[in-house]
């Protein structure tokens, strides 16, 4: 009999459908993989395992029997266990309390005890911790081993990890795979959620597939390859191919970037040397599981972020990191990851349009208002904003949002073109529209770097394909040649060596 | 010195454990009069003192539960709020104060006040230790307050709450009603800031009885780093330039007196400026709290 | 049966205009307690705070004259809150523009008001902008707080206003703890005869104006506003934050610096240690009721004034304490605050 197992899951957001009648299970004693790329419907059937959403439809049995998981604690009861990919830890408490808190057993705090009961927990799963460390002063790795430990605190029997080793060194992620390898001796169960097929391979017994919300493949790790894997998760065979691939080798360099290095606050190297070109006239795809760099990259591209060493230029000119005005005098249009942190939302459409540009609508320190109306009227015209230039940015459905932000960079006839997650939460129509626009922008002659989690996206655009992967360019592909499962092999750090293909 | 600490003492304790919990209440000031008046008022028509005492530590917990409705059921601006009921908790205390008394030219009085409690006395400590009882408890307040932060269930969950109340809900902690308790603390350790002052030091009740000592605990609560015994420190290195203010002016000495009474002020400023990015504020310290 | 749902979405346009009757109502009701615990009938109450003053010539100046600082105040409040800094540090700014005024209209040897009084209201602006530096450049430079640091220096002013008027600038002539009577060209021209409107009336309406102006119509306006609504957005677009918040903090300190000067001209033409009963805390009461816009500032102003007047009114007549006014302004700005909430959900019949 299964541990736990959830059958005929649907699980909708509007007209969105994140989980389809999935059915997974999962037995006392064993390492269960669930794999999918973003969006296929991972996290979501895990957080409706951890009550944090609701099934539209679906049973959940736990030892047999029928539950109901109304909220984490619920979950709790039941022995299920979550680690997320951002800890719920308190930085400046220890890892003691950290581990107790909500479920303290006492009124007064026996620190002792709980000191005592922790790093015996620890012991017996062959690590050591300090139970008095500040949590905030720990490592990523050691982090994650708090949050382990709570979960055990509470009595969990399944402990499911979502995406445990994203931010992980090699040296922790083997520390991390020794623990789940001694909960699994102790009878408990792990559940991994992962896009990595190597870890699948290493500790899994059983894996299954998702894919755009469906259950598409269910195997025992030891019957199955990373070939097959690759392709059931990636599932595409052959890319038509609709467009002119022209091949701009000759053309020249506009953005050239270097050996970018970046770490996040606590250390961790998220940028390791990454180097890429955008040409004239072309559109370069950056392909990537999310967790890989995609963000620190375009926050340095963008002037938001700033790199620890590496250098870049546009045009041949030097770019300077962190000034995001000097980006846009040197032309560079840049669309950012989060619609929200590009659009002032209380201000009108036709300010948001012209802030960027906001010293050639002034005289004198003061704003021309007809010519900053006109300007907006004209924009909207052509980019088919659905909006009135008073109307404020917030009231704007997200499509006409990422069109004002469309707008007012590419009607500046940019050199280089910097689209980061451009269609992310739009609908169909707009995502249509925005491609529309960027190809636009390649026959202009200028240079396109798109970053996207959407792989159809980047097979549909792209003049060349990069593929990121923990945090450095591992693959390259001309359009015509991109071999899926290569690139799926690439984007799931099953390839060891850089992969550069062309014509 | 101690006496003098005694309200400081008081009000800055309370605002440690409301700060703790996320929440930054600039109602302290408005609080305090409002407190002091209550309590001397009823102290005064019923003749008891204890109910005095138990009036003013009421009127604290009101006006914090206001504070409470208002920043954390509401979510509004902590800053506007607090400022708002210090505005309107003095204003009902004036507008109390003429109605009751007039304008007396000379501040109404109790009786009698609270005594002091001598302790030791005829030893060479008995100056020191014949305090208002009220200093006392003020001063064992401290390591309360320490034991109740650090050592209970309580505690965890307060500053948990203060420093990431997602994490928190997470644990499956009420963010809101612990945030409440905390108002509802502290507000009571205000309500006894403003008791002292009426019913115990001066045993009457004047338009400045407060004097900014609101705006003072906030800065000690700063001062002290959210800890209680730093927060212990810091009124009393302020109660000790004041003290000493007062002794300069009795001998008369020319140094302008203002001065020092400014001091900790400025190295309040000082000390935050110098701590500044590492501030150890409570990370969620004025950002209400809304689960998406 | 009417079954009803409340949802969260935007109120109707008509109700949302109402919202601010709805606060005044409201707090009026809620103040009747206290009236009615002071011996008077809350109708005759309100006819004193709100409608008495109106009538009478004297009174409608009056209220004028005390519009004035807590204009000033509140548009001071308005520049610092649209950049998304709440300066709290009016009260100080104000005395430290008081004492420079004083200082120029006690120093300059001048028998020309039209050179006097540019030069005070130069000097006091120029002083509160000062006052207000220090806590700017800690929050631009250091991230630090600049609620509890400009709160902090109200307090250190009002020693300092202490220790100078007991000390060096006491008035030599009277012997009270104030400064020696500015000059007579630095007295500000009344304008309204026999009234106490002073042309610091005339100061504050162009600063309302220039403000007005200057955030609505400049580049640096809109992008102060832009960096108080969104400060990641801002900064993507370019704009350089930290010198705008600076920028709107030194200006905010200014204007609240000439609210001092026009008390020191106006109104008691010296220098004196209980300059404001607290105007740059009203200021955060006019701001927030005004909306953060100018218009609604002048008008928070102007009914902050009408009550304050009408208390005093309500005082003589009716024997209620003045202080009635103190307590209608706070009830206001937390009951305003509270009904703004009332914009945000919408009543919908459920079929």
């Amino acid at each position: 009999m299964s541990v736990l197992e959830m059958r005929g899951i649907t699980k909708r957001f509007g007209a969105l459908v994140a989980n389809d009648q999935i059915s997974f299970d999962i037995e006392a004693g064993e390492v269960h993989a669930l794999l999918g790329e973003n969006g296929a419907g991972k996290s979501t059937l895990m957080k409706i395992l951890y009550g944090l959403y609701q099934p539209d439809e679906g049973e959940i049995f736990v030892n047999g029997q029928r539950v109901s998981l109304k909220s984490p604690a619920d979950a709790i009861a039941h022995g299920i266990g979550f680690v997320s990919q951002h800890f719920a830890l308190i930085p400046t408490f220890t890892v003691t309390e950290n581990v107790l808190l909500g479920h303290e057993k006492q009124p007064i705090l026996q620190h002792d005890a709980m000191r005592r009961q922790v790093v015996e927990t620890a012991e017996k799963l062959r690590f050591n911790i300090d139970p008095d460390a500040i949590v905030g002063h720990l490592s990523v790795g050691q982090q994650q081993r708090v949050e382990i430990l709570k979960a055990l605190y509470r009595g969990c029997r399944v402990l499911i990890l979502d995406e445990p080793t994203a931010v992980l060194t090699p040296q922790d992620t083997e520390k991390l795979f020794s623990i789940l390898i001694e909960l699994q001796r102790q009878g408990l169960s792990v559940v991994i959620i992962t896009h990595k097929l190597n870890e699948v391979f290493t500790i899994s017994q059983r894996v299954t597939v998702l894919r755009l919300g469906k259950v598409v493949g269910r195997a025992l790790t030891a019957n199955t390859s990373q070939t097959e894997l690759s392709q059931m998760m990636v599932g595409r065979q052959t890319i038509p191919v609709t467009r002119n691939i022209d091949h701009h080798s000759q053309n020249e360099i506009k953005l050239n970037v270097q050996n970018l290095a970046m770490a996040d606050r606590s250390g961790a190297p998220r940028l390791r040397g990454l180097s890429l070109n955008v040409r004239a006239g072309e559109v370069v795809g950056v392909a990537g599981v999310a967790g890989n760099g995609q963000s620190e990259l375009v926050s340095i591209l963008t002037g938001m972020g700033q790199p620890q060493s590496g250098s870049a230029q546009v045009s041949g000119k030097a770019m300077p990191f962190g000034k995001p005005a000097a980006l846009s005098q040197l032309k560079v249009a840049r669309i950012p990851e989060d619609r929200l942190k590009g659009v002032i939302g209380d201000l009108s459409v036709a300010d948001n349009l012209m802030l960027e540009q906001v010293g050639q609508f002034t005289r004198a320190g003061h704003l021309n208002r007809k010519q900053i109306r006109e300007y907006a009227e004209r924009l909207i015209r052509d980019f088919q904003i659905k909006a009135k230039p008073d109307d404020p940015a917030r009231t704007l459905s997200g499509g006409n949002i990422q069109k004002i932000i469309l707008a007012r960079s590419l009607a500046q006839n940019p050199e280089v073109v910097i689209a980061a997650q451009p269609t992310r939460g739009l609908d169909i129509g707009a995502t249509e529209y925005v491609h529309k626009k960027l190809l636009e922008q390649k026959q202009r002659g200028a240079a396109v770097l798109l970053i996207s989690e959407d792989l159809d996206e980047i097979l549909a655009l792209s003049d060349r394909v990069l593929v990121i992967f923990e945090g450095a360019i591992v693959g390259e592909f001309d359009a015509s040649e991109t071999d899926i499962d290569v690139l799926g092999a690439l984007m799931t750090g099953a390839a060891a060596e850089k992969v550069k293909i062309h014509a | 010195m101690l006496r003098i600490s005694t309200p400081i003492l008081f009000a800055s304790l309370g605002e440690t454990l409301v700060e703790r919990a996320g929440v930054l209440n600039l109602g302290i000031e408005g609080t305090l009069l409002l407190s002091a008046f209550s309590g001397f008022v009823t102290a005064q028509f019923t003749g008891s003192l204890w109910l005095g005492l138990l009036a003013a530590v009421l009127t604290g917990v009101v006006l914090s539960l206001l504070m409470g409705l208002l920043t954390v059921t509401f979510g509004l601006s902590q800053h506007v709020c607090g400022l708002g009921i210090t505005l309107l908790a003095s204003g009902i205390a004036l507008f109390a104060f003429r109605l009751i008394y007039g304008g007396a030219s000379t501040p109404p009085a109790l009786e009698a006040s609270f005594s002091t409690l001598e302790i030791l006395p005829g030893t060479s400590f008995a100056p020191l230790l014949s305090q208002h009882w009220l200093t006392y408890v003020s001063l064992l307040c401290v390591p309360l307050v320490h034991w109740l932060l650090y050592r209970t269930a309580f505690g965890l969950r307060l500053r948990a709450v203060g420093e990431q109340p997602e994490a928190a809900d997470t644990a499956g902690i009420n963010v809101y009603k612990m945030r409440y308790m905390a108002l509802i603390l502290g507000g009571a350790f205000m309500g006894l800031g403003g008791a002292f002052l009426s019913l115990a030091q001066l045993g009457a009740f004047t338009h400045g009885i407060i004097n900014g000592r609101g705006w003072v605990a906030i800065a000690i609560v700063i001062f002290g780093n959210w800890l209680p015994y730093r927060v212990l420190a810091g009124a009393l290195l302020f109660s000790g330039v004041q003290a000493l203010q007062l002794r300069l002016q009795a001998q008369g000495v020319a140094l302008p007196y203002e001065l020092l009474l400014a001091l900790p002020y400025l190295l309040t400023i000082v000390a935050i400026a110098f701590v500044g990015r590492n501030a150890s504020y409570p990370a969620a310290l004025l950002k209400p709290y809304r689960r998406e | 049966m009417l079954k009803l749902r409340i949802e969260r979405a935007p109120a109707p346009l008509w109700f949302r205009a109402v919202i601010p009757v709805i606060a005044v109502l409201a707090t009026f009701i809620l103040v009747s307690a206290l009236v009615i615990v002071a011996g008077a009938s809350p109708f005759s109450a309100f006819f004193e705070l709100l409608i008495n003053p109106l009538t009478k010539t004297t009174a409608r100046a009056d209220i004028l004259m005390m519009a004035t600082p807590i204009l000033l105040t509140g548009l001071a409040v308005t520049v610092a809150f649209a950049a998304g800094y709440y300066n709290i540090g009016a009260e100080g700014q104000l005395y430290a523009g008081g004492m420079a005024a004083a200082w120029v209209g006690t120093q300059l040897q001048t028998e020309s008001p039209f050179l006097m009084i540019p030069l005070m209201l130069i000097a006091g602006f120029i002083a509160g902008m000062l006052w207000a530096l220090l806590p700017a450049i800690l929050k631009v430079r250091l991230q630090v707080d600049e609620v509890v640091t400009t709160l902090l220096l109200n307090s250190v002013m009002l020693f300092l206003v202490s220790a100078l008027l007991n000390g060096p600038w006491r008035d030599p002539v009277s012997g009270w703890p104030q400064s020696p009577t500015i000059l007579a060209a630095a007295q500000f021209p009344v304008l309204i005869p026999r009234s106490r409107v002073h042309f610091g009336a005339i100061v504050a309406v162009v600063v309302a104006i220039v403000v007005w102006w200057v955030m609505s119509r400049t580049r640096f306006g809109i992008e102060v506003r832009a960096v108080g609504k969104n400060r990641d957005a801002a900064r993507f677009l370019g704009i350089p934050v930290g010198n705008r918040i600076l920028m709107a903090a030194l200006i905010s300190g200014g204007i609240a610096g000439l609210a001092g000067v026009g008390e020191v001209g106006g109104i008691h033409y010296y220098m004196t240690g209980t300059l404001s009963p607290g105007f740059g805390y009203t200021g955060v009461i006019v701001a927030t009721l005004g909306f953060l816009t100018v218009p609604g500032a002048i008008v928070s102003a102007l009914f902050l004034a009408l009550v304050n007047r009408g208390a005093i009114s309500a005082s003589r007549e009716l024997d209620v304490p003045v202080y009635l006014g103190d307590v209608i302004q706070a009830a206001l700005l937390l009951v305003g605050l509270a009904t703004l909430l009332l914009g945000r959900y919408r009543i919908r019949r459920v079929r």
